[in-house]
C-alpha cells in the first residue's frame, strides 16, 4: 500500500515550525527571478500568496474567475478572524487557540499543522493592521474582540460585519501593488480547466478565457491551487455562484489525493429555504450568537400553531420557550461549535418543534439582548446584519425573532497536502479552503479567514522555496510542449462532447436534482442505506447529465451555460466522492454525522480506534471506485478526549 | 406572505462591445415576491434555455450584497430604485403587478459592454494598482496595538472601506466620474496613521490613473452618493480633493 508521508518535522510541537524554517532550503534573489509560479484563485489564500510570492521576487501568474480579485467569496465572511493575542487578558494563548481548534475539529486534524496555524495567527493581525485593514477598535484606540463558537475566550478580531471583505481588500491591495510592480501578472475572467504535468510534476495549467471562450496554456515551475471548497455541489449553499470544485477535481484526476471529502460544514444560522426558485442561501453571521438566544417552542401545540400561522413567536411566553442549546450545553450555551448547533436544530425540527411554515427553522431572538443592552447597542453591533435580514425576509428582527436554519457553508475536506502544503503531486500546492489540513471534521467560526491568510502570507512563501530550491536549474518551459498541446486537446474534446449532447434539460435543472440527493443523503444526518442510495442515484444522474443536458450558444465564445455544465460535471464526481467517504467512515465526528453512531444523548460517537486517520482518495479512472489510503493521525502532545461542551 | 406578480421585462441585449444593442421584451408570469431580482433573471434564463435560446448574460456572484459583481441599471437607477441595496438584494416584492421593468447595463465610457448586461470594469483594478495600497511587505510587522488609532478614525476609515467597487457611482454620474470610488479608497488609507506616509503620492497616482482611463470630472451632482448601494458619503470626495491639492502644492 502507498505510504502517506505528511513530512511533519521532528521535535516538540511548539518547536516544529521554527525548526522547519531554520533548516529548509531557500532560493536566492537572482534565482527567484527565473522561477515562475502559477496561483489559481484570488481569495484570501490566493491573493495573499500571489502578493507575497511576488514581493519575494518570483514571477507569479495569478488567475481569477471573476472580473476582479476583490470579488472572491472570502469577501462574504462576516464575523471575524481568530488570533491568540490575548488582548482581553482572558487566558488566551497560542496553545489555547491550537487546543480549541483541534478539539473543535473533533480530533481529526493534523496536530502539527494546527499548532503552526495558531502560532502564525498573531502575525496575521499585525500584517493586516499594517496594510490598513480598519479593524474595530475600542475608545482607547486598541483593537476590539468578540467571541465565537467553540471558545471560552474573546479572540475574534472584526471589522463590522464585513471582516472577510476588509481582509480580502487588504490582500487585494497587496496584490495590486505587485501587479503595478510587474511581479504578478493578473488574469481575470479566466477559469482553470486542467493541470498540466511533465515527468510527474505539476508544470502548468490550461485555462479558459471566459470572455473569448478560448483555451490558453500557461507554464510555470510550480502550481498553487487556492480555489476554495466544494459547498456548491449541493446547489443550495452559502457559497457564491461561481464557487466550484473543478480545479481541485482536475488535480485529483491527475493524481492528487482528495482528503476527507465527507467533512462538510453545515452552518447553523442561515436564512431558511423558501420556494424552489432560490439560487443560494444567505448566512447570518455566527457573531449573532454572542447576543441572540436560540429557541423553539417547548410545547408541540405551540410549534404547530406557529407553523400554521395561527401564532407568532411573540405569543409564546418565556416559560414556554425551549432554549435548547442553553439547556443541553450549559457551559457553552448558544456558542457551541457549528456542527453541534446545527445538529441540535435538526433534532428539534425532526421532533416537530420547528417554526416557519415549513417546520424547518428555529428562532434566533434578540429581545433579551435589546432588554439588556438597549436597541442602540444591538444596532451598533449587528445593524448591517439586521438590515440584510429584513431586506431578504421582509421581517423586522428588532421586533420579531429571526428565523434560521442550517445550510451548507464550508468544506473541511479538500486536496490532501503535507506539512509543506504540497499535494501528492510534486510541484502542486493547495492552500486555503481548497486543502484539507487544519480544521479536522469541523471548523470553528472565524478560523477560515485565519487559515486562508496563514497559508498565503506565512506558510506557503516559506515551504514552496523548499521545493523550488531544487528547480533553479530548470529553465522556463514553453507552453507549446506536447504535454500542453495534449491537455488542451482533451479539454476541448470534453467541451465539444458537452455541446454535442443537445439534450432536453438545462444544467441548473440537473444540478438542483443532484443537490437534493446530496442534501438528503449526504447532509446533516447520514446512514449507510442513504449513502448507498446516493451513490447509485448519482450514477443515474451522471448518465442523465452526459446524455440529456442542453447547452445553447457556441463553444469558442462567452458561454455561461457551458461554464456551468463543465462545473456540474465535476460536482457530480465530487458528490460521489463525498458519499464514498461518508459511507466508509463508520463513526460520527464533527460535521460528519452517521445516525447509526451516536450516544444515547444524541451526541456524535467517534471511533478513535478504527477511524483516527485522514482518508485520502486516490483516483482510479472514470466510473471506478477510487482507492482509499490512510494517513494515521498521531497526537504527540494532545490528550484525545470526547468533545464536551456541556461542562 | 408575498404575492406573485406578472410583468414585462425589457432587457438590453448586445452581442459584443462593438455590436449594436437593442431592447428585447419578455413576459414574466407569476413570479413570487420573495424572489430576488437575480433569481428572477435565473427564471427567465431557464425559460430561454428551455426554448433553445441563449440566456441573458449578467454579472453576479455572492448574491448577498458584498462582492460588488452585480451591476444592473433597473428602471433608470443603478441597482434599481430601492436605495441602499445591490441588485442581488433587491426583491420582486418591491415591484408592481403589470409593470414594465427596464434592465440595462452600466453605461459609461469607462465600462465597455462585454455582452448584454455584463460590462468590463478592469479600469477599477488599474486605478487600485496605481496606488490603492499601503506599501508594506509580508513579514514581521509592528505589533498591531503599538499605534493606537482612535475609534472615530477607525470607524470612519471603515465606512470609506465599505465600498464594494461595483461601479454604480460611475453609472449614476452624468460625467461618468469615478471620484466616489477613488476617494473612498484614498480616504480609508490616508486617514489611518499607517497610510499617511504615502498619502500625497497615493492621491496623485490614483487620480492620474482615473483621468488617463477616460473617467469624467466630478461636478458635485451627488448622484453617486444617492445611488451608492453602500451609502458611501461624498465627504470622501472633499477629503480626496484636499489631499490632492496639498499634494500638488508640495510639488
Amino acid at each position: 500500500m502507498t505510504k502517506i508521508d505528511s513530512k511533519i518535522p521532528s521535535g516538540k510541537l511548539a518547536e516544529k515550525w521554527t525548526n522547519y524554517k531554520n533548516h529548509q532550503k531557500l532560493v536566492n534573489p537572482a534565482n527567484k527571478r527565473r522561477l515562475d509560479v502559477i496561483v489559481v484563485g484570488t481569495g484570501l489564500a490566493g491573493a495573499s500568496a500571489a502578493a507575497s510570492l511576488g514581493e519575494m521576487g518570483f514571477k507569479v501568474l495569478n488567475f481569477c474567475i471573476q472580473d476582479s480579485p476583490r470579488r472572491a467569496h472570502s469577501i462574504a465572511a462576516q464575523g471575524g478572524i481568530n488570533a491568540a493575542k490575548n488582548y482581553q487578558n482572558d487566558g488566551d494563548s497560542v496553545y489555547r487557540l491550537f487546543y480549541d481548534t483541534i478539539k473543535g475539529g473533533d480530533y481529526r486534524a493534523r496536530e502539527a499543522n494546527v499548532y503552526r496555524l495558531a502560532e502564525v495567527s498573531n502575525s496575521i493581525i499585525d500584517q493586516c493592521v499594517a496594510q490598513g485593514v480598519p479593524f474595530a477598535r475600542d475608545y482607547g484606540g486598541t483593537l476590539d474582540n468578540r467571541s465565537f463558537g467553540g471558545a471560552q475566550v474573546s479572540r475574534t478580531f472584526y471589522a463590522k460585519g464585513q471582516t472577510g471583505q476588509q481582509l480580502l481588500l487588504g490582500a487585494y491591495s497587496a496584490l495590486s501593488r505587485q501587479v503595478n510592480k510587474g511581479t504578478v501578472e493578473l488574469y481575470t475572467r479566466y477559469e482553470m480547466m486542467d493541470l498540466v504535468m511533465i515527468d510527474g510534476r505539476a508544470r502548468g495549467i490550461i485555462a479558459r478565457n471566459l470572455v473569448t471562450g478560448k483555451l490558453e496554456r500557461f507554464a510555470a515551475h510550480a502550481v498553487v491551487i487556492g480555489t476554495g471548497g466544494y459547498g456548491n455541489s449541493y446547489f443550495l449553499s452559502t457559497n457564491a455562484m461561481s464557487c466550484n470544485v473543478s480545479a481541485a477535481i482536475q488535480c485529483y484526476k491527475k493524481g492528487a489525493y482528495f482528503a476527507n471529502p465527507a467533512y462538510v460544514q453545515i452552518h447553523p444560522t442561515c436564512i431558511p429555504v423558501h420556494g424552489d426558485k432560490q439560487s443560494k442561501l444567505t448566512l447570518m453571521s455566527e457573531s449573532l450568537r454572542n447576543d441572540g438566544r436560540i429557541w423553539v417552542p417547548a410545547k408541540l401545540e405551540d410549534a404547530k400553531a406557529i407553523q400554521e400561522g395561527k401564532k407568532t413567536a411573540n405569543d409564546i411566553p418565556d416559560e414556554d420557550r425551549d432554549f435548547y442549546l442553553e439547556r443541553r450545553y450549559p457551559a457553552f450555551g448558544n456558542l457551541v461549535p457549528r456542527d453541534v448547533a446545527s445538529r441540535a436544530a435538526k433534532e428539534r425540527c425532526d421532533a416537530g418543534f420547528g417554526v416557519n411554515n415549513t417546520g424547518l427553522a428555529v428562532f434566533l431572538d434578540f429581545k433579551y439582548a435589546i432588554d439588556r443592552l438597549g436597541a442602540d447597542v444591538v444596532k451598533a453591533r449587528y445593524g448591517n446584519l439586521f438590515q440584510m435580514y429584513e431586506e431578504i425576509t421582509d421581517v423586522d428582527p428588532y421586533k420579531n425573532p429571526m428565523m434560521i436554519f442550517p445550510a451548507i457553508h464550508y468544506t473541511m475536506g479538500g486536496i490532501w497536502v503535507d506539512y509543506e502544503l504540497m499535494t501528492s503531486i510534486p510541484g502542486l500546492f493547495a492552500i486555503g479552503e481548497a486543502n484539507f489540513s487544519d480544521h479536522g471534521a469541523n471548523r470553528l467560526g472565524a478560523s477560515a479567514l485565519m487559515q486562508g491568510l496563514a497559508d498565503g502570507y506565512f506558510v506557503l512563501p516559506y515551504t514552496i522555496q523548499n521545493y523550488l530550491a531544487d528547480q533553479i536549474s530548470v529553465p522556463r518551459f514553453s507552453a507549446d510542449l506536447p504535454e500542453f498541446v495534449e491537455a488542451e486537446k482533451e479539454v476541448y474534446a470534453k467541451m465539444k462532447k458537452l455541446m454535442g449532447i443537445k439534450g432536453k434539460r438545462s444544467v441548473d435543472s440537473i444540478h438542483k436534482e443532484f443537490g437534493h440527493v446530496l442534501w438528503s443523503c449526504v447532509g446533516m444526518g447520514r446512514t449507510k442505506e442513504g449513502l448507498e442510495t446516493a451513490i447509485s442515484k448519482i450514477d443515474e444522474l451522471r448518465k442523465e447529465f452526459w446524455s440529456n443536458v442542453f447547452i445553447p450558444g457556441e463553444i469558442d465564445d462567452l458561454n455561461v451555460e457551458l461554464e456551468k455544465a463543465l462545473r456540474l460535471a465535476d460536482f457530480i464526481e465530487m458528490g460521489q466522492l463525498m458519499a464514498y467517504d461518508a459511507l466508509t467512515r463508520e463513526e460520527s465526528c464533527g460535521g460528519h454525522f452517521r445516525e447509526e453512531y451516536q450516544t444515547p444523548e444524541g451526541e456524535a460517537l467517534r471511533d478513535d480506534k478504527n477511524y483516527m486517520y485522514v482518508s485520502c482518495w486516490n483516483y482510479k479512472g472514470e466510473g471506478v471506485k477510487p482507492e482509499l489510503l490512510k494517513e494515521d493521525l498521531v497526537y504527540e502532545e494532545t490528550e484525545v478526549k470526547t468533545r464536551n461542551y456541556k461542562v | 406572505m408575498d404575492k406573485n406578480i406578472s410583468f414585462t421585462l425589457k432587457v438590453w441585449r448586445q452581442r459584443g462591445p462593438k455590436a449594436k444593442g437593442a431592447f428585447e421584451s419578455y413576459p414574466m408570469k407569476d413570479i413570487p415576491g420573495d424572489t430576488s431580482f437575480l433569481e428572477m433573471l435565473d427564471i427567465l434564463n431557464e425559460q430561454l434555455v428551455n426554448e433553445g435560446k441563449e440566456p441573458v448574460v449578467f454579472d453576479h456572484d455572492c448574491r448577498e450584497g458584498i462582492c460588488g459583481m452585480c451591476s444592473l441599471y433597473i428602471n433608470g437607477h443603478p441597482h434599481g430604485p430601492e436605495g441602499g441595496v445591490t441588485t442581488c438584494q433587491l426583491f420582486m416584492r418591491k415591484f408592481k403587478d403589470g409593470e414594465t421593468i427596464t434592465v440595462e447595463p452600466w453605461r459609461s465610457a469607462g465600462f465597455p459592454v462585454i455582452r448584454d448586461l455584463m460590462v468590463d470594469r478592469t479600469a477599477y483594478d488599474k486605478i487600485m494598482q496605481a496606488g490603492g495600497y499601503i506599501s508594506v511587505n509580508t513579514g514581521v510587522n509592528q505589533e498591531a496595538n503599538a499605534v493606537p488609532i482612535s475609534k472615530d478614525v477607525a470607524d470612519e476609515a471603515m465606512d470609506s472601506a465599505s465600498c464594494i467597487g461595483c461601479g454604480a457611482c460611475v453609472a449614476a454620474c452624468k460625467n461618468g466620474s469615478a471620484m466616489l470610488f477613488v476617494s473612498a479608497k484614498v480616504s480609508q488609507l490616508n486617514m489611518l496613521p499607517q497610510g499617511k506616509t504615502e498619502a500625497s503620492r497615493r492621491a496623485k497616482a490614483m487620480v492620474a490613473k482615473m483621468d488617463e482611463l477616460g473617467f469624467g470630472n466630478c461636478t458635485n451632482t451627488r448622484a453617486c452618493e444617492a445611488e451608492c448601494p453602500k451609502s458611501i458619503s461624498i465627504s470622501n470626495i472633499a477629503r480626496l480633493n484636499r489631499d490632492f491639492i496639498v499634494a500638488k502644492l508640495k510639488d
